[in-house]
């Protein structure tokens, strides 16, 4: 902080100017309490494994847009509503590392097919011959200084080139020296774990924070969802990302490249869960019209309006939930009975069901958030309450006898909400249903994969709830209660921030979070500015000291 | 300079084998016990499994009414008959909580597999399949084989909290894995180590020098992670040592055939011919002592299995489902019980298919096949239904029934790893802490 910052100057100075200043700072402090940045508090630094997307950036960013990913990713550890947070807790199992092999096999193998080796390498090679150690020296610092997003050093290039030697003199494969150069970068863990790296801060005794190259690998993974570009790992090498100026101008740079989209697409499809899709079946007798084109679809749908209200049009967050313009193909069509005229492709168009508007009437909420044979209110109530609310809801008790909810329906059971009644008059059920029905049993009029209806078994669906004191008749007003709760926003800043730093917040964090909730609201809800006052804040690179006390133990710690 | 030795030492042997010629190994070259190969020594290996099926049992179906050897079968274990004398059936043993939250499917589940009961999938000890594989998985090319037969990315075989060992959920990775790359035929007669995988060794062996530097960069909990990643380059290094190797011949080996694409529909029709197409692919991975362990899922414990046209799960089932006046039970829940249990005949069958020393591989095998709960409308841990299958080549004794009596379920788990040879005379924790081995197993 920089009233902390000349309070250090003053203490050097002179005890008359100390008194007079203290009482400016003092004044400065409650003057700007309600719109400066709470004091950073700052996490323990995170070994993070990189996100299949994150390492499909990266590979394509440096090796081209064609180079194959042959390896199978690990399914994502899930924690406190993120695979960004589980990143920093998932291990790494043989399995695992296996596939990451066959990938660096892959690429490297690729990359010689192609010829593409000439290009990543300062020097002349003609093709089957041997490199020379220079060359393999300038390959290894150009090509790890992207990968490792930091300058790579001497004892790994020795040993990086000495194995390209030992290719070299073992195989009779054209660049066997390069390719297994490459091999051995694309399996280090350098490349694969995001190491954080912390160094202490000058005017603090309680604070750390990263280091320059640990700054830029946040930023960049934070703003583009890619490693650290060329400009940025050079800002980092001049310490241009510790002046506030600089580093507002990379931030601003990054804010305007096309890379935030994929940035917004990346935490949108971890907020809301995407990646169960893959394990996402649909009964093909009751559902004829979902298939694998339908699944991929949808969640494009949904990231695509996304990108264009939040992004392309700078919209108001909390509008997402009530938005009636969209994307479509013409497979998507079918499930939303509105026509698409064109055979491939997407089309901009808007829904004219009534109830059908905001991202959570759309297929990707509806079908994942169901049972393979019928809709589920409870997933569905549960899922709106984690996901764009954050507020948990507790398993269910292990001892709950639950054979009172039919599953066939009867002569008086028709709807998901007589099955639902059931829970409330058992007490040990009722207290969680009564928090997670009312949101589901408003979405009773989208079946199993979202297709509208107005009646199931016969009976007409009574959509009508409330939402934590507000009541609605339908799925219009529940929109709009939803997009007007006091929590939407704010879960989006938590879940923003955690996703950005990769861990839960702690505690103390909460003044930060208020602050930043209340530069959210200021700001219109816009998702660019929360990311740029994430990105800007003190907080974002700070680390709590325990770290750095433990690091200084562990120098003489055998290991 | 080290370094230059070893990949010196690397190359020599290259030079040495560029090729070799292996002869078959026949029956006759057996001891006369048929449980060791004569020419080497060698005993036949004992391979330990689990396999997992999800919801557990109808009591009054599946518990036999009689204990000992000649227990009468009872209606859901009938097709099981064939191999009644190398199978144990345990019933009755329990998960026992100490106050420990029961999350449905799951503290069942791990409870049985570490020895302590978790709220969640955060598990406070390996599973022990991979402690008995820390023993026995050095042998063989891959340390344990996970695979899961209903399209669910589920795995319960865990190191550590967050690092479950991920289930092969396609019968064409698993044959990519196991058959294709890296493979060698062990009844080839020529070898000739592939020059290319002495590289990736020794590329992946270089890593290990980062070790220190890395880990010291880390807080306490990071390194646990870190260490994880290090081991793991050690199993991958270890897997190339042995593609470099001429493998030991097996007789009576033939490659399978690459298996067709399957869908990840868990229709139970399509898992039960999916899960015995794996089975038998895991087979002749066994007989090939490409693995020695393996952890089988074929359906989730809250389990996703279903009849196609229909709007429930087998799992929503267990709890929406009235109970049949007539019969007394939940007759579609019955239904996905009887066929789980026929999904394990047909594990059984491909097993014991496979013939080897005197016997079969399912002779030399312990596999351990367990639920997650035991009435899985109450999602009661008490009494979790189990069976061993095979004797480990004589290391136990099958054919018999016997009731746990609300014992800690950790007595079996701690007699498997016990004859598995892990060094442990205690298992679990609290309640569920044991130094009583299961003795009626025990030879």
């Amino acid at each position: 902080m920089k009233a902390n910052l000349i309070l250090s100057n003053v203490l050097l100075g002179k005890f008359a100017v100390l008194t007079l200043l203290v009482g400016l700072v003092a004044g400065c402090n409650e003057l700007s309490k309600d719109t400066a940045e709470p004091d950073p508090v700052g996490g323990p630094a995170l070994v993070r494994v990189l996100t299949e997307s994150q390492y499909r950036a990266t590979i394509r960013d440096i090796f081209g847009e064609d180079v194959p990913v042959n390896g199978r990713f690990n399914k994502p550890i899930r924690s406190h509503g993120l695979n960004a947070v589980g990143s920093s807790e998932a291990g790494f199992s043989p399995a695992a590392l296996e596939q990451y092999v066959i990938s660096a096999l892959g690429i490297a193998e690729h990359l010689v097919d192609e010829g593409r080796f000439n290009e990543l390498t300062p020097c002349d090679l003609p093709a089957g011959e041997v490199v020379n150690e220079r060359c393999l020296r300038e390959f290894v610092s150009e090509v790890g200084y992207r990968l490792f997003r930091r300058p790579v050093s001497d004892e790994q290039l020795a040993r990086f080139v000495s194995q390209a030697q030992f290719a070299q003199a073992t195989l009779a494969s054209p660049y066997a020296g390069l390719r297994y150069a490459l091999v051995s970068m694309l399996t280090a863990p350098e490349f694969l774990l995001r190491v954080e790296r912390v160094e202490p801060r000058s005017h603090r005794d309680d604070l750390a924070e990263l280091d320059a190259y640990s700054k830029a690998e946040r930023l960049s993974f934070f703003l583009a969802n890619t490693s650290p570009d060329q400009a940025l790992l050079e800002a980092a090498a001049k310490g241009a990302l510790d002046i506030p100026e600089k580093l507002s101008q990379h931030v601003e740079r990054l804010l305007d490249a096309p890379t935030l989209d994929a940035a917004v697409r990346a935490f949108f499809s971890d907020m809301l869960g995407f990646g169960a899709f893959d394990e996402l079946v649909k009964d093909l007798d009751l559902y004829p019209a979902y298939n694998t084109t339908v699944a991929l679809d949808a969640q494009e749908q949904t990231l695509r309006d996304i990108v264009r209200h939040l992004i392309k049009q700078n919209g108001d967050y909390r509008d997402l939930f009530t938005l009636r313009t969209t994307e479509l193909t013409r497979p998507l069509g079918v499930v939303y009975r509105l026509p698409v005229a064109s055979r491939n492709g997407w089309e901009l168009t808007k829904f004219q069901e009534p109830n059908r508007l905001g991202i959570q009437s759309h297929l990707s909420f509806l079908a994942l958030h169901s049972h393979p044979g019928r809709s589920s209110p409870t997933l569905r109530g549960a899922s709106i309450r984690e996901i764009f609310l954050c507020q948990e809801v507790p398993d269910p008790p292990a001892d709950v006898d639950f054979s009172a909810v039919q599953s066939a329906p009867t002569d008086t059971i028709k709807t998901g909400r007589d099955r639902l009644q059931m829970h409330n008059n058992e007490p040990s059920c009722s207290g969680c249903h009564k928090i997670m029905d009312p949101p589901g049993l408003v979405l009773e009029n989208f079946d199993g994969i979202g297709q509208f209806r107005q009646t199931e078994s016969g009976a007409v669906i009574d959509a009508s709830g409330d939402l934590d004191g507000v009541t609605y008749q339908d799925h219009q007003g529940f929109a709009q209660a939803l997009r007007n709760h006091r929590e939407a926003p704010r879960c989006v800043v938590e879940k923003m921030y955690r996703y950005a730093i990769g861990r839960d917040t702690v505690w103390k964090e909460r003044y930060y979070m208020d602050y930043l909730i209340k530069s959210f609201e200021e700001q219109g809800y816009r998702i660019t500015e929360l990311m740029r006052s994430i990105a800007l804040s003190e907080n974002f690179f700070s680390i709590a000291n325990p770290a750095v006390a433990e690091f200084a133990g562990q120098e003489e710690e055998s290991l | 300079m080290k370094k230059l030795n070893r990949r010196g030492f690397l190359r020599g042997t290259l030079n040495g084998l560029t090729l070799g010629v292996a002869l078959p190994v026949l029956d006759c070259f057996l001891t006369d016990s048929g449980k060791a190969f004569a020419d080497t020594g060698a005993r036949i290996p004992t391979r330990f499994g689990t396999w997992i099926w999800g919801c557990g049992h109808i009591p009054e179906l599946w518990i036999p009414s009689s204990q000992g050897h000649n227990y009468e079968m009872p209606p859901h274990l009938a097709s099981l008959q064939p191999y009644r004398h190398k199978l144990a059936v345990l019933s009755g043993f329990d998960v026992k909580l100490d106050g420990v939250p029961n999350k449905p499917h799951v503290t069942g589940c791990l409870g049985l597999r570490t020895g302590v009961p978790v709220p969640n999938t955060t598990v406070k000890a390996p599973t022990l399949d991979v402690l008995i594989a820390d023993v026995i998985g050095a042998q063989t090319r891959f340390r344990s084989i996970e695979l899961s037969t209903s399209g669910a990315k589920k795995s319960y075989s865990y190191r550590g909290p967050d690092s479950p060992n991920p289930s092969e959920i396609s019968p064409m990775d698993l044959y990519q894995r196991l058959f294709v790359d890296g493979f060698q035929n062990p009844n080839n007669r020529s070898f000739k180590p592939d020059p290319e995988f002495m590289v990736q060794k020794s590329v992946l062996s270089g890593v290990q020098e980062e070790r220190r530097r890395l880990l010291k960069l880390v807080g306490t909990g990071d390194r646990a992670r870190l260490d994880e990643y290090f081991t793991s380059i050690r199993e991958i290094e270890q897997k190339l040592a042995f593609q470099l190797e001429p493998p030991a011949p097996v007789e009576g080996f033939s490659l399978p055939g690459a298996p067709e694409a399957w869908s990840n529909d868990p229709t139970m029709e399509n898992v039960m011919a999916k899960h015995k197409v794996m089975a038998e692919l895991l087979a002749r991975a066994l007989q090939s002592q490409q693995t020695h362990v393996f952890n089988v899922l074929l359906s989730d414990t809250a389990s996703n299995l279903r009849r196609p046209g229909t709007t429930s799960t087998y799992h929503t089932l267990t709890h929406e489902e009235p109970e049949d006046l007539v019969l007394g039970y939940q007759r579609e829940v019955a239904w996905f019980a009887e066929q789980s249990m026929f999904a394990w005949r047909d594990f059984v069958a491909a097993l014991d298919s496979i013939p080897e020393g005197n016997g079969t591989l399912l002779d030399n095998c312990i596999v351990l096949a367990h639920s997650d709960c035991s009435v899985a409308k109450s999602h009661a841990v008490d009494g979790i239904p189990m069976m061993i299958a095979g004797t480990g080549g004589g290391r136990i004794k099958t054919g018999f029934h016997l009731a746990g009596n609300a014992d800690p379920i950790t007595r079996v788990g701690l007699t498997l790893q016990q004859v598995m040879g892990v060094q442990t005379s205690t298992w679990g924790t609290m309640s569920m802490q044991t130094n009583r081995a299961v003795t009626d197993l025990l030879v």
